[in-house]
């Protein structure tokens, strides 16, 4: 389908805060979501510097347990829900159709309401902090019956999910639809950027997993206020089944989270290295095998409820064969530096460092996968070290990796690269003293969501909260330097920005006209 | 530049080596700076440790391999050194070595680990059942066949939490009552909870589950040695979840015996 644009003077751009509130533009939306992800990164990183300066020492100084468990809870969905997925949406939204040659998403509408939903979604989640009995306490995980037992702080969080799926749902079959209907002519599945490519899959994820954890939650409700007994072992249910229907969701979640981040830096090494991606069909399989894997490993977050000897064991089969598919695409990564021409601006760094620092998560995810070995790991900092590890280093460097990138075609200038540079080493030292000693915490025996502990954890959780402050104080340096580009005090960026990339949106001017590609590019 | 400085071949060496010795060890219970799981004292907990060591050891060198091709090619292939880059763009070759390697590699860490749970989950032929219930916020310990049934809860005062009062040397690890176990018996758990679910766990004997209202869950332990073990809640279950440990004191079969027997007439 040829995309011609009923010209309607739209060359002008909106003026004001109506701009903002009613714009259908994937530049606009995707700058909106952008903003949103940043400053909820911000809230939820300061929920963690509460925590981590109650755990500075063993005893209670700063917070009571109860608002401690509110802390880890919130910290948790404000950074899934708030931060990465919201912020990688703002990716699609930007480069999606400049990437595919497509003047803006299938449905601009429907994009507008997929974001403007979040902020009433955030509000409802930090109101919840602030009512009677407080926020959520029981983990983001909200497992019954401790979630029966919480006050109407629970209840707001439900709606919140609701809220937040509905958005990911939308946003998702937009993103579908624009893939599947609007690349140019000559951009068939397997000439489109590896971004796109992960995003499609992510979008069928999204699909797939929200609508079941929107039941999960509503399950709850309907135990909490109106007479069901899903989870409650008086009435007939079981509080087990929550943990299956909810990580049936939440595994694939976790991959919904890095798959957007695999398609960032399978942009970014390339272009820096001076190479093509290496094993281009190879990472379309690898990426198609990691999302179909991940619907049948969830009860590895469930190794100890108690389940049948045959489900543990198909569960830590399943759970390895993920490690292969995940293996090649680090394996291609290394194929496209190896003999490359590499340069090591700020989004070269990112992109290397989120490759490192993920296969160091993805390597403790391996061990956990050995059941009787989790037995160990699980409910301990172990596992906390690990999933910051993939999702910190994963998914959050992947967007520092695509915020540095395409920051010059989005504001037309050229960012700070000596600010960069601090921001980049500053936080990747911090990141690693915060959770590097987290992996010796968990093996030594310290449990997760607890904030006072035993006196030989001291040591490692002084180490741990130091490195919090140093990476949480190091991301005011990513504002600093997103804000110079926005105001332009830096070099006008050229179309290409860097040297030589690919991709169809280096063919558009820094930054690119509000509307592009009203006509299609051709593509060979 | 700065980085090339700061490596100092004879340094990183001896650090490397002492950091090894230390990792490879089982560590002190109460070690600070503790780098490994805690010293096993049953089988299962040293199948556990000597699987864990295993994999370890498989992910240590698969991340020096990954680090060390990035590192090389970091410093190889830059640009300011004058690398041209080369035009190859795929190999079926890697791809199936890199596939294939991988997985032989997973199949030979499944088999061993099959075996160990295997043993883990094997609760039949014990020699007694100990009923294990959590509750908000502690834990209630039943000998079923022995008449003897009592809580246990943390000892540690609220002024050491405050930091009112110096801080003990077991602090949040003691309780009022402790589990007491007979050396070299096969002792079944039978776990379930009151109100929402716990996790019973001591590292030392390697055993860890969940603590589940209205279901009852297995476990089983056999100590080899006489101590004192604690463990914690390991299920995130209300305000005091970081403060309902466990206290186990393993002991001879006759002061075994003995305790039982004082209990009852206590109760």
């Amino acid at each position: 389908m040829t995309s011609t644009v009923a010209d309607h003077h739209h060359d002008e751009v909106p003026k004001g805060i109506t701009r903002w509130l009613f714009t259908t533009n994937h530049k606009d939306i995707g700058t909106l979501y952008l903003w949103f992800a940043f400053i909820m990164f911000l809230v939820g990183g300061a929920m963690s510097l509460i925590i981590r300066t109650e755990l500075f020492q063993p005893g209670l100084q700063i917070v009571n347990p109860h608002f401690f468990n509110q802390m880890t809870t919130v910290h948790a969905l404000v950074m899934v829900f708030g931060a990465v997925m919201p912020g990688f949406v703002g990716f699609a939204n930007w480069q999606i159709p400049m990437m595919i040659g497509a003047p803006d998403m299938a449905l601009p509408r429907m994009n507008n309401w997929s974001f403007w939903l979040l902020p009433f979604a955030a509000a409802l989640l930090i109101i919840s902090l602030f009512v009677p009995g407080g926020g959520p306490a029981a983990g983001w995980t909200l497992y019954p019956p401790l979630t029966i037992q919480g006050g109407m702080g629970v209840d707001f969080t439900i709606f919140t999910v609701h809220l937040l799926g509905m958005s990911s749902i939308l946003g998702s079959i937009n993103i579908i639809a624009t893939i599947l209907n609007m690349r140019a002519p000559g951009m068939t599945l397997m000439k489109m950027p590896l971004f796109v490519w992960t995003w499609l899959i992510t979008a069928f994820l999204l699909l797939a997993a929200i609508p079941v954890f929107a039941g999960a939650v509503t399950m709850l409700l309907t135990d909490r206020h109106f007479g069901t007994a899903f989870f409650d072992p008086a009435g007939g249910g079981d509080p087990v089944l929550f943990q299956h229907i909810f990580w049936f969701f939440g595994h694939p979640e976790v991959y919904i989270l890095i798959l957007p981040a695999f398609g960032v830096i399978s942009q970014v090494i390339p272009t820096f290295a001076r190479k093509p991606l290496f094993g281009y069909t190879s990472m379309v399989f690898a990426s198609a095998g990691i999302a179909f894997l991940s619907f049948i490993v969830w009860a590895h977050h469930m190794y100890t409820v108690g389940m049948p000897l045959s489900g543990e064991l198909f569960f830590m089969y399943a759970t390895m064969l993920i490690a292969i598919p995940t293996g090649v695409k680090i394996f291609n990564w290394l194929a496209t530096m190896w003999q490359g021409s590499m340069t090591f601006e700020t989004p070269m760094l990112y992109a290397i460092a989120c490759v490192a620092l993920f296969t160091v998560g993805g390597l403790t995810g391996l061990t956990m996968s050995i059941t009787p070995a989790d037995f160990q790991y699980h409910d301990t900092y172990y596992i906390v070290a690990h999933f910051h590890y993939t999702i910190f280093a994963g998914s959050v460097l992947g967007m520092f990796a695509g915020t540095y990138y395409w920051l010059p075609k989005w504001t037309g200038y050229m960012y700070d690269e000596r600010l960069g540079k601090w921001h980049f080493w500053l936080t990747i030292i911090g990141f690693n003293l915060t959770f590097f000693p987290q992996h010796f915490l968990g093996l030594a025996g310290m449990p997760r969501r607890i904030p006072d502990y035993a006196l030989q954890f001291t040591e490692f959780n002084m180490v741990s909260t130091v490195g919090s402050f140093i990476m949480g104080f190091a991301q005011l340096i990513l504002l600093l330097v997103v804000v110079k580009a926005i105001r332009g005090s830096g070099a006008r960026a050229t179309s290409e920005v860097w040297d030589n990339p690919e991709g169809l949106e280096w063919t558009l001017p820094s930054p690119p006209p509000y509307h592009t590609f009203a006509t299609a590019p051709e593509v060979k | 530049m700065i980085f090339k400085r700061l490596i100092q071949p004879r340094g990183v060496g001896a650090a490397l080596a002492a950091g090894t010795a230390l990792w490879a060890l089982p560590m002190n219970v109460q070690a600070e700076w503790a780098l490994n799981l805690q010293r096993p004292v049953t089988e299962i907990g040293r199948v556990q440790y000597d699987l864990h060591m295993m994999i370890l050891t498989i992910i240590t060198i698969i991340s020096l391999i990954v680090f060390g091709i990035m590192f090389y090619s970091i410093i190889r292939f830059r640009k300011s050194n004058g690398a041209q880059p080369a035009s190859f763009t795929h190999s079926t070759k890697a791809e199936v070595l890199w596939t294939v390697i991988p997985t032989l590699i997973l199949i030979a860490m499944a088999v061993p680990s099959t075996k160990a749970l295997l043993l883990m989950e094997d609760t039949t032929e014990s020699d007694m059942v100990v009923k294990v219930t959590g509750f908000q916020w502690g834990w209630h310990y039943d000998y079923m066949e022995e008449g003897v049934n009592f809580y246990s809860m943390l000892s540690t005062p609220q002024s050491q939490i405050t930091g009112d009062e110096a801080k003990g040397e077991h602090y949040l690890l003691e309780v009022n009552n402790h589990l007491v176990l007979p050396v070299g018996k096969k002792v079944r758990f039978l776990l379930t909870a009151k109100d929402v679910i716990h996790a019973w766990w001591v590292p030392q004997f390697g055993g860890k589950k969940d603590a589940i209202p209205g279901f009852m869950n297995e476990m089983w332990v056999r100590a080899d040695e006489t101590g004192t073990f604690r463990g914690q809640c390991a299920e995130l279950c209300g305000k005091d979840h970081g403060y309902m440990p466990i206290v186990v004191d393993v002991v001879s079969e006759d002061e075994f015996q003995a305790w039982l027997a004082e209990k009852r007439k206590q109760g």
